[in-house]
């Protein structure tokens, strides 16, 4: 090995003027003299040659091995070219792979020789199977050969129509080698592009992004026909290819749409402008349509929509690259989804976490919400590399806030005393950082610093001093004290920097600590030789400011340092000590600066921001290469500003085969609109504008899909485009979809099955559209596949799935008729301000419920158990107070849950706000404001009170999501020059939905959740209490439950599912002997039913 | 230490370490800088493997030569950052950038010119030494370089041009079959390859994970619910944070076109799944079911965590004291280990790792159970425990002598423990049923769960 390395390195001195003469080849390049000097070698060589050219077949790989062998260790094998390239035509596989590999490698080198294989490739390149024409492309494009440059040309446009996708994918890829090799192709190698991009298979996707991004990536025009297509391919694009998608997805969208971020409070402004010349009632009112009629893209939607799944890869790459796109695209309330699967990567090998954790770290910065409730996944473990540690406290520092801090800070504690300095340093800079964001712990986190003064270790101590300095510079008012401590510590402190940090302190603040200042200049005086130049300029600085403050104690000493410091070694030193004296000692040659010396020196000094090294960051990209270096990498592509008025979204329609796709998409939405709106329209009049876009816009998606169903049945290519929606279908079987689609042999059927299917979707949406159902924009997707699925399964009457799809079935039945009801009771509420809260009427309930539940007992023959939602049992009258009438300055509001089930869509609370106005004067637009939110609940707005009567009271409704946890949801409540911040916390019990279900079920559902699914207690009851109707009464009052007929007397079952996840809760209360009895709570989400059993033990003990 | 030549530069470069003697030539260093080649292209341009000792033993270029005298920056940072842990995954020079992992004691450093998503080449780099590693069984110095040829034609497959070709593993092994030693021999006699000579059909359909034609006599599915704690818990013994990450992992070994359908008791405790490219994604939104066509062999399905809000149960409790005497040369070490929460099954490959101060110099400890080694190099003391049973509680304990002189350390070591449940899925995870559809034989299937410390940390 040694000896190889030896004339290895004379070999390669070899290589190199070859490489100059390329231009004009060499002669054969085994011409004995040029390597007379390496016989041992050459002779080496020459039996590699006779195997090369050996008949056997063995040999031949023999010596191929042994030459790639060589390759692979980098040594030059180059003059074995002419023996190798030879074999290029080999019958055997593998000797032909590896010459392929010899060529790659030295063809550039060779080019003359290497021309004479170039024939075998052209040849291959006709071969009936594509695998070997695809092979035989790769190797040609990647010969760097620039004389056969138009052969390659004419291979790669021949490829890009070639039958076979996987063809295709290769031509792809040589464009891009071609492109490195001779720029001057671009435009032809642009039209493969183009024609490429058009491609439907999801192999080429991939890889002509990747060409368009190497190519032209300014064209973004080529994109607009293909948007929509590849945003649908996306998923069933392989993950390298997603990555390369999503990328160009994000920079295409962020020049495309309008930004979704600016609803908040930008558009008010801007519009106000524009609105100069109208009337002042008008334009507050066109405001809020503004607001309002912000409406997505669809196709931005489709973007967002399209990718989400793909937060589930298993590659980190295309997880981080989803987790940017929405970072960058989506409206900032929903970019919250991928800190999840963000968090999910930090299990993952060292590099990934690296990566991750520093964009965790720049998102962090900008919206701390995202990554809040995952606080404890930051916590840094003793086992982690340094640089994932620092970077985990980065984030840590980032996300602290006053709720958090004080775990944070006991955290850092165990931090400080760690074995790994370098980390310990870093944490006491995070606890300045803390100290200095969060006034409320500044004092603590000062005193806990101090206290680190006096800890054994230096590097702690001296990192502390520097941090407490900039601390104090921030607030120097009374810290005296403290500067007296470190006064002391000056003696025992031999770092350099804290050393010269306490004695800029002192010498900045002399004038708080009059008696020690001159004291520690006469230390330092004495052992100035000896100090570090660093600390040796301050104390000239110390010396400079207390001659100036103190002259008569000091004048002296200060003169003494001074000559010191002129004869001083180094130059700094002796620079600043000139420019001191002429400042401070007044001589007849000082000019008129000398006057000013207090005030230079003295001045007061702006205190340092401690900021995160990530602070600016975010102008890169994230996920890329910049990001992580911070600084801008080669080729790094901007991602442009959103544009102020979207380009034409027409640009993306394609004619023909993309009406399919367009009109799901526009089905999505409106879908998701629809309610709001015709809420709107319903319940104030003057939004009817935004209504009426609405309606011209499900008009046109059914318009969109009526030309779709023409079109399926006349263009046939149309089949094939319906044929990739199917393959995202979940019931299709992928495989025989796609095979269709390739083969395009079945089209008329095909077209035949879409015109089927766009018939169950208009017919699905008509009823929907009727019955107004809210789904949230998540839910806008997946339903809309389920009522495609469901159509579907109807007419293919496959056994397997039908069991669930029936349960789907049913209960999307019922959701149609319940809301319609609620509608109207809503507008009630809304038109006719209603004095009192709803009463319930449980009564019939209460006493039919086994009738009821027999009968589902029958006709549901147990397929479907628990998704029977009821309606409520029982509406509690208690109402909570959300605003106190004197914090809200005469404007007070209540709230009470009025337990009506999907009135805002399937995971929120309903809940009813009542806003009455106690002053005498009119109170005008009341409205929620900024919300804060925990991660995942999401509020559904009441709309806007436009005027309150002094005296007169609203009820408006509102949804929460409050994601099956009894955190409260905060917002605030805006009046139109206030704001109050006002809370909303859910009892338990209002947290779940009525379910019914028969006693069998109840049992069944019971046996499958037992063990750590089960909470009891045993409790008294009060007498007044054992009857069976009171015991319903007060468990139905306390929570929303729904009553299970049971058998037995003193058995009483209640059964319910949770409002978010719709987990089962089912709850039975056993009499026993005694007055007492056993309540048992049995779910999923033990969290909530423990806190449900604290809560209904009170109800039934207490009289 | 670094070489910055220009072009043309002959300058005989300073050897840049001890360690790398052959790579001190002047002309290779300014071959890397050479303005001739072109070099616009995107993504991975070359790869080096560097052992431990930074010998690059192994190169491969996909487009022009970038010379080995680039490596120089990363031998540069490594020296910088002292522990090869701490070697920063990116790095920039002049005119490349280098992305590296680091894997089995090898560094995979991989050479880019232009802007590329870090995480893209991270992560490519790593299916790399995964595909190593499933071809020759580790992913070792020596079984590359026993494996040169093999590992070129593999390199060469899953790299096109720098844009990732083939990285599914089947689709690898129908090109290229992993050595055993049966066909080396037979390789050896007949003169045949390791190439395949059948044409990979998998890469052409839509469902490249799995190759075409796969036809077992007894047909097996195996499924290992394997779950991980993830906690640290503070000295008094309450949990700071505590996490449930799982896997199931399979063996599939199903003839022909199988689709599988997976589907669980209690699917709602999985809150946060990332996927094999082979589940549909739909049908797990709407029935939390998981449908798939599987891949052929051994393969990941899905990873998961269980969603936060339940509460983890711990299995096992420690109970330490370990304590140093100011000024003197001693301290006292005392650690039992006991069960808690086991739900009926036994604790069993009870490992405990502790990093000791640096200024302990020995141990002189006893162990009721097990045996403890001590490193006074790296100062780590291991405890294998073995199996714990609840009547006699292992416990390890004795005297730790100082380095006398030395301060007195603050902090008492983080304990680490790692052991195995069999039987069990600690987040109470069951799978539910295996439908197969497409094919009609009956297959064998089997479930296994395993809880395993994952990061567990007192």
């Amino acid at each position: 090995m040694s000896g190889n390395g030896h004339s290895y390195g004379e070999q390669a001195g070899e290589a190199a003027p070859e490489l100059a003469q390329e231009a004009a080849p060499t002669t054969a390049p085994s011409v004995p003299a040029a390597f007379g000097l390496f016989s041992s070698d050459t002779k080496k060589n020459e039996d590699l040659k006779q195997m090369l050219e050996s008949s056997k077949d063995s040999a031949k790989l023999d010596a191929m091995k042994r030459i790639v062998g060589m390759i692979a260790k980098g040594k030059n094998a180059s003059e074995l070219f002419p023996a190798v390239v030879k074999n290029v035509a080999s019958k055997n596989i593998e000797i032909k792979k590896l010459v392929y590999v010899y060529l790659m490698r030295y063809a550039e080198e060779q080019q003359d020789l290497a021309l004479l294989s170039i024939s075998t490739f052209q040849r291959a390149l006709k071969d009936p199977n594509q695998l070997i024409r695809a092979s035989a492309l790769r190797v040609l494009s990647s010969i760097r050969v620039p004389i056969i440059v138009p052969i390659m040309m004419l291979a790669i446009k021949e490829a890009s129509s070639d039958l076979s996708p996987y063809v295709r994918k290769n031509a792809a890829h040589a464009i891009q080698k071609l492109y490195s090799l001779d720029p001057e192709q671009k435009e032809m190698l642009i039209e493969v592009i183009e024609k490429l991009l058009k491609d439907r298979s999801t192999l080429v996707a991939g890889s002509v992004v990747m060409a368009f991004e190497e190519v032209c990536p300014d064209r973004i025009d080529l994109i607009h026909k293909n948007y929509r297509k590849l945003c649908n391919l996306l998923v069933d694009v392989e993950e390298w290819g997603q990555v390369v998608i999503i990328h160009m997805l994000t920079r295409y969208a962020r020049t495309q749409f309008v930004s979704p971020w600016k609803t908040d409070d930008d558009v008010v402004e801007e519009y106000n402008e524009n609105n100069f010349y109208e009337s002042d009632g008008e334009q507050k009112e066109k405001d809020r349509n503004v607001k309002k009629t912000y409406t997505m893209d669809p196709d931005h939607r489709l973007l967002l929509r399209n990718t989400k799944p793909l937060l589930q890869s298993r590659n980190a790459a295309v997880v981080m690259a989803v987790a940017q796109l929405y970072w960058h695209l989506a409206p900032k309330s929903e970019a919250g989804i991928v800190s999840k699967s963000l968090v999910r990567l930090l299990r993952s090998n060292r590099e990934v976490q690296y990566i991750v954790l520093q964009n965790i770290a720049t998102m962090s910065i900008q919206r701390k919400g995202m990554f809040e409730p995952y606080l404890k996944s930051f916590y840094v473990r003793s086992t982690d590399p340094t640089m994932i540690k620092t970077l985990k406290l980065e984030i840590l520092t980032n996300l602290a806030n006053e709720a958090n801090i004080s775990t944070l800070l006991r955290e850092f504690q165990t931090y400080v005393k760690s074995q790994d300095k370098q980390f310990a340093a870093a944490t006491i800079q995070a606890i300045g950082r803390c100290a200095t964001n969060i006034t409320e712990v500044t004092d603590t986190c000062l005193n806990g610093l101090v206290c680190l003064l006096s800890n054994r270790d230096e590097t702690v101590v001296a990192e502390s001093v520097v941090v407490i300095k900039k601390l104090l510079q921030t607030q120097p008012a009374h810290h005296g004290e403290i500067i007296k401590h470190m006064a002391k510590l000056l003696d025992n402190i031999t770092v350099p920097v804290a050393r010269a940090s306490i004695l800029w302190l002192i010498g900045e603040y002399c004038e708080r600590v009059p008696k020690i200042a001159p004291d520690v200049l006469r230390k330092t005086a004495k052992s100035f030789t000896n100090e570090d130049d660093l600390v040796k300029l301050q104390i000239l600085n110390l010396g400079a400011k207390l001659y100036l403050t103190n002259s008569k104690q000091t004048k002296l000493l200060t003169q003494y340092v001074l000559n010191l410091g002129k004869y001083d070694q180094s130059y700094d030193i002796r620079d600043r000590t000139r420019f001191i004296r002429q400042l401070i000692v007044p001589n007849e040659k000082s000019g008129a600066l000398s006057k000013y010396a207090k005030k230079i020196f003295l001045a007061q000094k702006p205190a340092p921001l401690l900021e995160s090294p990530f602070k600016d960051r975010d102008h890169f990209q994230l996920g890329t290469l910049s990001h992580t270096l911070n600084s801008r990498a080669t080729g790094y592509l901007e991602l442009s500003d959103w544009p102020d008025v979207a380009p034409d979204p027409a640009v993306r329609n394609v004619e023909v085969a993309e009406s399919a796709k367009e009109w799901t998409a526009i089905l999505g939405k409106t879908k998701k609109e629809k309610p709001t709106e015709k809420f709107y329209s319903e319940s104030e009049e003057e939004e009817d504008e935004s209504a009426s876009t609405g309606a011209t816009e499900s008009e046109s998606g059914s318009e969109s899909e009526k030309e779709d169903k023409e079109e399926g049945s006349s263009d046939e290519s149309s089949g094939s485009s319906s044929s990739s929606e199917e393959s995202s279908d979940s019931e299709s079987d992928s495989k025989e979809s796609t095979a269709k689609k390739t083969s395009g042999a079945v089209k008329e059927s095909n077209a035949e099955e879409s015109k089927k299917k766009a018939k169950g979707i208009s017919k699905n949406r008509n009823t929907s559209s009727s019955s107004d159902t809210e789904s949230s924009s998540s839910e806008g997707s997946s339903s809309d596949s389920k009522s495609v699925s469901d159509s579907r399964s109807d007419s293919d009457s496959g056994k397997s799935g039908s069991a669930t799809s029936s349960k789907k079935e049913e209960k999307t039945a019922q959701d149609r008729k319940t809301p319609s009801k609620q509608d109207v009771f809503l507008l009630d509420l809304d038109d006719f301000y209603p004095v009192t809260t709803p009463v319930a009427v449980p009564t019939a309930a209460v006493l039919s419920p086994s009738l009821t539940a027999d009968l589902e007992g029958l006709s549901l023959s147990g397929s479907s158990v628990i998704d029977q939602v009821t309606t409520q049992v029982f509406v509690p009258t208690k109402t909570h107070e959300m605003l106190h009438r004197m914090t809200g300055k005469g404007l007070s509001a209540h709230y009470h849950f009025s337990r009506q089930p999907d009135m805002f869509g399937d995971h929120m609370v309903p809940v009813q706000v009542t806003v009455t106005n106690t002053t005498d004067q009119k109170i005008e637009n009341i409205h929620i404001g900024e919300k804060k939110l925990p991660l995942g609940m999401r509020i559904h707005e009441f709309n806007p009170i436009e005027c309150l009567e002094p005296g007169g009271s609203v009820t408006v409704s509102m949804g929460i999501d409050f994601c099956d946890s009894t955190q409260t949801a905060s917002f605030q409540l805006c009046t139109k020059d206030d704001h109050f911040n006002v809370n909303i916390q859910p009892p338990v019990g209002e947290l779940l939905l009525p379910v019914t279900m028969s006693e069998k079920d109840f049992k069944k559902e019971q046996g499958m959740l037992t063990g750590m699914n089960e909470t009891s207690a045993t409790i008294a009851v009060a007498p007044q209490n054992s009857t069976s109707l009171v015991i319903i009464e007060k468990v139905v009052k306390a929570a929303n439950l729904g009553v299970v007929p049971s058998g037995q007397d003193n058995i009483h079952r209640f059964a319910a599912k949770t409002v978010h996840s719709g987990s089962l809760m089912l709850v039975t209360v056993e009499l026993k002997e005694s007055s007492t009895a056993q309540l048992i709570i049995n779910t999923e989400k033990t969290v909530i039913g423990s806190v449900l059993l604290r809560e209904l033990k009170p109800v039934l003990s207490q009289g | 230490m670094l070489m910055r030549c220009g072009p043309g530069c002959h300058c005989p470069s300073p050897s840049p370490s001890n360690l790398i003697p052959k790579r001190v030539t002047s002309k290779e260093s300014c071959q890397a800088t050479d303005g001739k080649h072109r070099q616009s292209q995107k993504m991975i341009h070359s790869l080096f493997l560097i052992n431990c000792s930074g010998d690059i033993f192994l190169e491969k270029h996909w487009k022009s030569v970038v010379s080995q005298s680039v490596c120089d920056y990363f031998f540069e940072a490594q020296e910088k950052a002292i522990d090869v842990e701490n070697v920063p995954p990116v790095i920039s020079t002049p005119h490349h950038y280098l992305i590296s992992i680091y894997r089995d004691k090898i560094f995979f450093v991989s050479v880019i010119q232009t802007e590329v998503p870090p995480l893209f080449v991270i992560e490519f780099l790593h299916r790399v030494a995964d595909t190593f590693q499933d071809y020759f069984g580790e992913c070792s110095e020596t079984a590359i370089k026993d494996n040169v040829v093999i590992v070129y034609e593999l390199l060469e497959e899953m790299l096109d041009n720098g844009f990732p070709l083939a990285t599914e593993s089947n689709i690898l092994k129908e090109l290229i079959k992993p050595p055993t030693i049966l066909r080396s021999v037979v390789n050896s006699i007949t003169g045949s390859s390791n190439v395949g000579d059948t044409l990979p059909t998998g890469q052409l359909s839509n469902i490249p994970w799995r190759r075409a034609g796969v036809k077992y006599t007894n047909n097996e599915a195996y499924f290992d619910v394997i779950e991980e704690i993830d906690a640290i818990i503070d000295k008094s013994g309450s949990t700071v944070f505590a996490e449930i990450q799982g896997v199931i992992d399979s063996c599939i070994k199903l003839s022909g076109m199988p689709d599988l359908s997976l589907s669980f008791m209690n699917p709602r405790l999985l809150d946060d799944v990332s996927f094999h490219p082979c589940i549909r994604f739909k049908r797990w939104e709407s029935e939390r079911v998981l449908s798939f066509i599987p891949p052929d062999g051994n393969f990941r399905l899905i990873s998961y965590r269980v969603s936060s809000q339940n509460l983890v149960a711990i299995p096992v409790y420690v109970k330490h004291m370990i304590s140093f005497k100011e000024n003197s040369s001693s301290g006292r070490f005392d650690v039992t280990i006991g069960p808690k929460q086991n739900m009926g099954k036994t604790v069993e490959g009870v490992v405990m790792t502790v990093h000791m101060p640096k200024a302990v110099l020995n141990m002189n400890l006893t162990a009721t159970q097990g045996s403890y080694t001590f490193d006074p190099v790296t100062k780590v003391l291991t405890w294998d425990v073995g199996k714990i049973t609840p009547q006699k509680l292992p416990n390890l304990k004795g005297i730790v002598n100082l380095q006398s002189g030395a301060p007195k350390p603050e902090e008492n070591p983080s304990l680490n423990i790692q052991f195995k449940i069999q039987q069990l899925a600690i987040s109470g995870l069951k799978v539910n049923r295996l439908d197969m559809y497409g094919e009609k034989y009956k297959p064998f299937k089997g479930v296994k769960y395993i809880t395993k410390a994952g990061k567990f940390q007192m």
